[in-house]
């Protein structure tokens, strides 16, 4: 076999010396290529690459991308603010609420450049600090929920949609199971008994802000999980018909490697898009289930239970209920238009104008 | 034999006829009493032995029968060439051997013997040792066959560690370095750390089969390895293999629908239809005697360069069979054109027997009589192709 003179072009080559048959001649076309890439001509692109220049040129997601990191910023460095004395929520200003029903004085709930978004009614604390901390909680919450329904949606998804059989009749039923609880009725009935085991468990007192914020996040992640599994599940299953799958089995390949490294590089697109649309879903739900009650106990705060607080509220002091409220709606608008974003730039489907 | 009584064990008595020269196939309960015993005629035995090979899928619209009773045998440093219409079962047949329906809900029964070894018995961890170590594949489509997320050479150094966990990475890199290099590709430095996509079709096949050498194999199995392939780079290719198998031994399954490639490459051939073996034999016996009224039909629907050109070519007339409602009596009799010839439809009612042409080890499955055969192949078809 004369290997070494072979006529083929290297895939990416582009000039007519690959086509004069010597391995010498092959070097001189790749070293062209790169020449190419030197004088910025049309070259391949890696998967990674094209899907950001079709991010980047959505503006919409170009804005929620920039929203989404200021809103995290914002969660990460509101502890170091109330560290260092720029924000506080546990000291209010009482004479900020000298009001009867103790509104505070002063036009949109005591705006003032003090207290840029007024002030709490009743405690005269500062509603800018009791935001950016309430933002920390729902964060943690939202974030850790999401991975818990992430981890163990792929997980399943993957083992159901690769073993097949019984272990994927097993684990759709159980994923039934879960899917049929009715999820806030559930949250509501167990949190007393659920918050008392965990702050058993982790040696805290029940009123402690962490059983709560960890009882919320078991809870929102175990029921969100199934929905992403379903997913997963069937991604794989139509993966596992592919060839390369075949391949690698019919070269010895161990199970743990078909999982890990032969399917789960195909599961990032739908891994990260479900995770950029559940974690404004799983914000909403922890303001919803802090407007419910099951929030934190004062001082530590989250945007659910500052919502619940300022509900009563709502009409004498509206700027009390619609700074919180807006700031829920603006992460989750944030969060949800990124989601967006990404699934249209990561799908070479996705329609696009 | 009548269609209604179309299964089960009645074929068991079949089989030894199907088997040229070999040993008798040991009744089953004799063979299966250990998972992984070296049967004990090893030596006598073929080094790949395959006996009554049934695959069937069962579905909602009946039991397919992919494979239906297949027996065949190869040695060391020969090459089958498995061949037949798309949905023949061919396929089917290699995946059998790799143990890949396992896990799936095929059937497969009757026997494979590798090197002595019992394949369908074995665990799912023996076989998967087997795999890619004793006994690789190379695919039709390299590009759906690589992962296209590894480069080359991180497939070879994966694929080469799997089975020599204490070799080290730079070891096996350089290995990977050595097998890109043997299979004629050129800069293996460069082309090693490049991904699939980036390999032209010539120089991927070529990748696929180093990926397949990775731990030198004794057996392997080709499953249509030049059909995506233009004509030029697929004599490269059917060469390099051709070299391989002089250097290595091995012994190979070319399995496709490319006469010419068989006839290139091939020592036996094996025609099947319908899942089953039809006609089988040296190539030159099959290629210049065929017996089988198939086998006639798929010569001469192909194109000869060297022959004067006709104006049309012969295509078997019709379909290929269902594989949920095989033909009764023959699975080949409502595509033949000399059903007259053999008295009281016994193509339709009876299923024919694998009889030995006496030649070599040439046999065939038909009704008609050999001396029938031998004067239509000279008087008909002979001048046609």
């Amino acid at each position: 076999m004369s290997s070494d003179h072979d006529p083929i072009k290297p895939a990416a080559g582009v000039s007519e010396m690959g086509m004069s048959g010597s391995a010498g001649a092959v070097e001189l076309a790749e070293d062209e290529i790169q020449g190419a890439e030197a004088r910025g001509e049309i070259l391949g692109r890696t998967q990674r690459q094209i899907a950001w220049a079709r991010f980047k040129r959505d503006k919409v997601s170009m804005a929620a991308l920039v929203g989404s990191i200021i809103v995290v910023l914002l969660a990460v460095i509101a502890p170091l603010l109330e560290a260092v004395g720029l924000t506080n929520t546990t000291q209010g200003n009482p004479a900020l609420v000298p009001e009867e029903g103790s509104l505070p004085s002063g036009a949109f709930g005591g705006m003032s450049t003090s207290h840029w978004l007024g002030v709490q009614p009743g405690s005269g604390k500062d509603l800018l600090s009791l935001i950016l901390a309430g933002m920390t909680t729902s964060l943690q919450v939202a974030v850790f929920a999401t991975a818990i329904a992430i981890v163990l949606g792929t997980l399943f998804g993957l083992i159901a949609g690769f073993a097949g059989g019984k272990i994927d009749w097993l684990i759709s039923r159980f994923m039934d199971l879960v899917l049929s609880f009715p999820q806030v009725l559930m949250l509501l009935s167990l949190q007393l008994v659920l918050v008392a085991i965990i702050a058993n468990v982790m040696g805290m007192s029940e009123a402690a802000p962490w059983p709560k914020k960890l009882f919320m996040i078991i809870v929102l992640g175990f029921f969100g999980w199934p929905y992403f599994a379903r997913i997963i599940r069937g991604q794989v299953m139509s993966l596992r018909q592919r060839e390369f799958v075949e391949a690698a089995r019919s070269l010895g390949a161990k199970n743990g490697r078909l999982y890990l490294k032969e399917l789960l590089p195909h599961l990032w697109a739908p891994i990260l898009v479900y995770t950029s649309l559940i974690l404004p879903q799983n914000i909403s739900a922890e303001a919803a289930l802090g407007f419910l009650g099951v929030g934190l106990n004062p001082p530590a705060v989250s945007l659910g239970s500052i919502l619940n607080d300022s509900v009563v509220y709502a009409p004498s002091d509206p700027a009390y209920f619609l700074f919180p409220g807006g700031t829920v709606f603006l992460m989750v608008l944030a969060f949800n238009l990124l989601g967006d974003g990404l699934r249209d730039a990561l799908d070479p489907k996705a329609d696009r104008q | 034999m009548s269609d209604s009584s179309y299964s089960g064990s009645h074929r068991a008595d079949e089989h030894p006829d199907e088997r040229p020269g070999g040993d008798p196939a040991p009744a089953r309960d004799f063979t299966r009493v250990s998972s992984s015993r070296i049967h004990t005629l090893e030596g006598e035995r073929p080094y790949l032995d395959v006996v009554d090979l049934k695959v069937h899928f069962p579905t909602d619209d009946g039991v397919v029968r992919a494979v239906d009773g297949l027996s065949f045998s190869i040695e060391k440093g020969q090459t089958i060439g498995i061949v037949g219409e798309s949905g023949s079962g061919k396929s089917v047949t290699s995946q059998a051997i790799l143990g890949l329906h396992r896990g799936t809900r095929a059937q497969v029964s009757g026997s494979i013997y590798l090197d002595g070894q019992e394949l369908l018995e074995i665990d799912d961890e023996e076989l998967r040792r087997l795999r890619g170590n004793k006994m690789a594949m190379i695919f039709q489509d390299p590009l759906s066959a690589m992962h296209p997320y590894y480069t080359v050479g991180n497939q070879i150094v994966e694929g080469i560690r799997v089975h020599h966990s204490d070799m080290s990475k730079a070891a096996a890199k350089s290995r990977a370095l050595d097998l890109l290099a043997r299979v004629g590709i050129p800069n293996p430095a460069k082309r090693v750390d490049q991904y699939p996509h980036e390999f032209s079709g010539g120089m991927r096949q070529r990748a696929m089969i180093a990926l397949s050498l990775a731990n030198d194999p004794s057996l392997l199995i080709a499953d249509e390895p030049t059909t995506a392939l233009d004509v030029t780079v697929q004599a490269q290719i059917l060469d390099l293999m051709r070299d391989l198998q002089a250097e290595f031994g091995s012994a190979i399954i070319m399995i496709t629908h490319d006469l010419g490639v068989v006839a290139e490459m091939a020592d036996d051939v094996l025609v099947m239809y319908g899942g089953k073996k039809v006609e089988y034999g040296p190539v030159h016996e099959v290629f210049y005697g065929p017996q089988m009224p198939y086998t006639w039909g798929l010569l001469s629907s192909m194109p000869r360069l060297d022959r004067a050109r006709r104006d049309t070519l012969d295509p078997v007339p019709g379909n290929p069979p269902s594989l949920i409602n095989i033909p009764s009596g023959c699975a080949f009799h409502p595509r033949c054109v000399y059903r007259g010839e053999v008295p009281g439809d016994a193509c339709v009612s009876e299923i024919p027997e694998l009889i030995d042409t006496g030649s070599g080890h040439h046999q065939v499955r038909c009704h008609m009589p050999q001396e029938r055969r031998l004067e239509i192949f000279a008087n008909d078809i002979k001048p046609r192709l």
